[in-house]
């Protein structure tokens, strides 16, 4: 187990210095830097003592070194809107997105796992086909729309939940709704396949044969080895509602990162933008590496692989 | 379980050429509807000039926020009503559809293009071809599309075809890691071998014995993918970071009918929406059958 | 013992319908079987001529497209066709128990052995905890796992594919059934294991007067392990009898020709046999008798009328035409 960790951690590490690599490089490459990095409006004199900080005439390996050494300090610049250094700012903003994805993977969960082990279990019945409609439908529908039409809805028509901002309970309402609906429903799809194959196999068969109990049956042998493929698939999906976030905090306001790689590009705060993504992209590795870990803790088989 | 029939099941058919393939694809569960609404969406895009009412970027301000004609207030004129400039929804849908098409498929070709040529080079050759793609795939989807997206569309700029490459750029290495993955074992099958003994170059091996095999699978991926590129360049679109204006992009509509979603000026978000969910909905469909037909191997995309 | 038959089949008749009712495909048909304690049934047949079919009939565990449509199945004087889904889950893996083919895909993943023992008699017997674990650990004694107590910590991809063999046989007879199926139990473990695992068999057998049925295609293992067999083609059971009988004076060309292509050491290159063609499909099946399209010795007779089952000798049974002669 531990060499398993071990190996999970140094992949892990690998990938983040290819992120940054890659993130540099497509900043320097894709034409000139400094037109990102400096603030609009800037002078001449500006630029070039901006060219002569970032090194731009050495060569890019040690451009890269002391990219990456800033970045091991902390350094990701001063945003130019908010004039505070940028990592503050993405600290200050994680903790409500954390929120935001926490509730939405919850609600995605505690909807889809139900219904498609409901689904699987009474399959081609009316709430397989019910939950087919709703599968098809929440994989269709862009979340941030969702967000729009909830806003019509219980805002606008009803006035019942507030549209923007945060601070209460009722905030977080229809973000996570809107957030988590999609995967509510690929986790559904999953769940279902997973469950309907699973329901197929040698040691369900065998669990029968035994002569238990139908419901042992399920929520014992089936459900435990069912779940795995969609705790992959949560798994990743954390990361993908990274992503989708940025449009619904965008939607609904609300003060997370999301919001704030929008602010970034409305304002064209470069600094802001470049920092997310690359703080974004190491906490997608980070949690695939903890998913990955949490894996083997459920199914025993990977803990004893070299 | 499986029916205890004794009827010994047919063996395999590898390198059946595609076309009769399709042929034998024509029967029961056909989808008919998502089939329709993808011909008419392309039909709209292509024709937009001639469906169109109206001038989807030019509109009068005396004639803003008409709702849709079947409302008090709205007319004949607008039939989905107007927005905030006052242009008419219904030839900005029209019009939208060809730039969501256009962007759609292009970026879904391109990313297809480059990430199953990658794919086979990667799994066909191996060692540290194959490593440095794949360092470089396992990378890029570190970084989540959108996030990816917005970057490069921050440092390139927003214009149609720049969505086009980013797009392209974002998705290839969903194909790349899937092909590979089918080619990996492709290598293995007798039919590789035999054309490696029998002296062929590597290039026509590729080109002809390992690439109508994994064209199943790409296809499978490109109708999938097409519904994910489409949400995706809305979402660049909403953002801001898309199609910029006064083109016409779903996504941009839904950007501007927030502006007046808190006036109750709901035809200008749910119109928008309803084409999105429509595309991507017939696409998925599409896919999903697709998928069963050619290649059952491939349940678990 | 008593000389009451244990288990008997009269006539048993499982179908499968496709779900637009199209197609008919019937995995067993009209098959009869007597089983007595401390007996050993050998049904043999090719893939696909229903056994796997019959041992879930008489376990009553049909795939949903599947149904008993006929005849009888009694169990130490018992209807079993009678009983309610909640009666047969008492019966099944308490007083009938049923081993797989496959042991690792048998085994769950991921719960330990000693758990996957010790269920069924948690579930049956209503055993606390320590008491089914004191169980599960002599039941893996009783199989011939060596450190049993350590084993009931372990997974199944931890242990041997003979091991796990070994372990579903303890699950089998956690709870001292009467009947066990044993439905191609040495199929997927290697020949040396083979043969240790079929004494262990017939050493529980006769501890436990057990009445058993071996279900295989290895014609080799019948002979060595059972009283009497059973020969099933395309859902049917085409001939039974005692083991010498049958070995030593098949009736049934199909019997005849499995038992020739047996091949045996000094036998020259040209004795190796086989049967010309493929078994029929279950859903249509050729007019008159099912066996007759490959039949060397078939006439009129066998294309127009299905035989019954004709008695040659008391006890042995032989749906064949040319037994009526």
């Amino acid at each position: 187990m531990k060499r398993f960790v071990l190996r999970r951690l140094g992949y892990a590490a690998l990938t983040l210095v290819l992120l940054s690599l890659t993130i540099f490089l497509l900043v320097r490459v894709t034409g000139d830097p400094t037109v990102l990095l400096v603030e609009p409006g800037a002078s001449r004199a500006d630029i070039d003592a901006l060219r002569h900080d970032l090194g731009l005439d050495r060569s890019y390996f040690v451009q890269y070194v002391s990219f990456a050494k800033d970045i091991v300090k902390g350094d990701f610049g001063r945003s130019f809107y908010y004039r505070t250094p940028v990592l503050e700012l993405y600290l200050s903003r994680l903790p409500n997105s954390l929120l935001l994805a926490a509730a939405a993977m919850a609600f995605s969960l505690l909807i889809g796992i139900p219904s498609g082990i409901i689904a699987a279990v009474r399959v081609n019945s009316w709430w397989d086909s019910a939950g087919k409609i709703f599968s098809l439908l929440g994989l269709s529908m862009p979340s941030f729309w969702v967000g729009l039409l909830l806003i019509l809805f219980f805002s606008v028509y009803l006035g019942w939940l507030p549209s923007s901002g945060s601070g209460s309970a009722w905030h977080v309402l229809m973000p996570a709704f809107a957030l988590g609906w999609y995967f509510a429903a690929a986790h559904m799809r999953l769940t279902r396949s997973s469950m309907l194959e699973v329901l197929g196999s040698e040691y369900v068969k065998l669990a029968r044969l035994k002569g238990l109990p139908e419901a042992l049956v399920i929520s014992k042998h089936a459900f435990k080895n069912a779940l795995i493929p969609v705790m992959t698939l949560a798994g990743i999906n954390l990361v993908l509602m990274v992503n989708v976030a940025i449009v619904v905090e965008t939607v609904f306001a609300w003060p997370g990162i999301g919001r704030l790689i929008y602010e970034g590009i409305s304002f064209r705060d470069f600094p802001v933008v470049q920092a997310t993504v690359l703080m974004n992209g190491a906490m997608v590795i980070v949690v695939s590496l903890v998913v990955d870990i949490l894996y083997a803790v459920v199914d025993p088989r990977i803990r004893y692989e070299r | 379980m499986s029916v205890s029939t004794a009827a010994p099941s047919p063996a395999p058919a590898v390198g059946l050429p595609w076309i009769s393939r399709l042929a034998a694809i024509r029967t029961e569960g056909f989808p008919t509807i998502p089939i329709v609404i993808l011909l008419v969406l392309v039909f709209t895009a292509a024709f937009a000039e001639f469906i169109a009412p109206h001038n989807p970027e030019v509109g009068s301000l005396s004639q803003r926020f008409k709702p849709p004609a079947w409302v008090a207030g709205g007319s004949a004129q607008h039939w989905l009503g107007t927005d905030h400039i006052g242009r008419d929804v219904l030839s900005r849908l029209i019009f939208g559809a060809r730039v969501s098409m256009i962007v759609g498929f292009t970026a879904v070709i391109f990313a297809g293009v480059l990430g199953t040529a990658l794919g086979i080079l990667s799994g066909y050759f191996g060692g540290w071809v194959d490593q440095v793609i794949m360092r470089i795939t396992d990378t890029w989807l570190a970084l989540p599309a959108l996030t990816f997206a917005i970057f490069l569309a921050a440092i390139v700029g927003p214009s149609e075809w720049n969505i086009v490459i980013i797009l392209g750029a974002v998705y290839w290495t969903r194909y790349a890691r899937v092909i590979r993955g089918e080619v990996l074992s492709i290598k293995e099958r007798d039919f590789v071998r035999l054309a490696i003994v029998a002296g062929c170059s590597k290039t026509k091996i590729m080109r002809q014995h390992v690439l109508p095999n994994v064209l199943n699978s790409a296809i499978v991926l490109a109708t999938l993918m097409l519904g994910v590129v489409i949400v995706t360049e809305a979402a660049l679109s909403f953002l801001g970071v898309g199609v910029p204006p006064p083109k016409p992009a779903w996504g941009l509509m839904l950007a501007d009918g927030k502006k007046g979603l808190m006036a109750g000026y709901w035809w200008l978000t749910v119109f928008p929406g309803v084409c999105i969910v429509l595309m991507v909905l017939s696409a998925n469909l599409l896919g999903d059958w697709l998928r069963v037909k050619l290649d059952p191997q491939l349940r678990q995309l | 013992m008593t000389d009451q038959p244990l288990l008997e089949l009269d006539k048993l008749s499982t179908h499968f319908v496709t779900a637009r009712g199209t197609r008919v495909v019937k995995a067993v048909d009209e098959v009869s079987l007597t089983l007595r304690a401390g007996e050993t049934l050998g049904v043999v047949g090719e893939s696909g001529s229903g056994k796997t079919t019959l041992a879930l009939s008489i376990m009553r565990l049909l795939p949903t497209a599947a149904r008993i449509v006929g005849g009888g199945l009694r169990f130490a004087g018992e209807d079993l066709l009678a009983k309610s889904p909640s009666e047969m889950r008492h019966i099944r893996g308490k007083r009938i128990a049923m081993i797989l083919q496959d042991p690792m895909a048998s085994l769950n993943p991921l719960f330990t052995v000693g758990d996957q023992v010790a269920e069924p008699v948690r579930v049956h017997e209503h055993t606390g905890r320590r008491g089914a674990r004191e169980r599960a650990r002599s039941l893996l004694k009783a199989v011939k796992i060596p450190a049993p107590e350590q084993r009931l910590r372990e997974y199944p991809h931890q242990m041997s594919g003979g091991m796990r063999q070994r372990i579903v046989g303890a699950i089998a007879m956690s709870c001292e059934p009467r009947v066990l199926i044993a439905d191609e139990p040495t199929t997927s473990l290697d020949v040396t294991i083979q043969a240790q695992y079929l004494k262990l068999l017939r050493d529980l057998q006769k501890e436990h007067g057990l009445a058993l049925i071996f279900i295989t295609h290895n014609l080799g293992i019948v002979a060595r392990m059972c009283d009497s067999v059973a020969v099933m083609y395309a859902g049917r059971v085409i001939e039974a009898g005692p083991v010498r009988t049958i070995f030593n004076a098949p009736v049934h060309p199909y019997t005849q020709a499995l038992i020739e292509s047996i091949p045996r050491l000094g036998d020259g290159p040209s004795r190796l046999t086989a049967i010309d063609g493929q078994p029929p499909d279950l859903a249509s099946l050729p007019p008159g008798c099912s066996f007759q399209p490959r039949c060397p010795r078939a006439f009129d007779r066998c294309r127009e009328e299905a035989p019954g089952a004709i008695t040659i000798t008391p006890g042995h049974e032989a749906r064949c035409w040319l037994a009526a002669k």
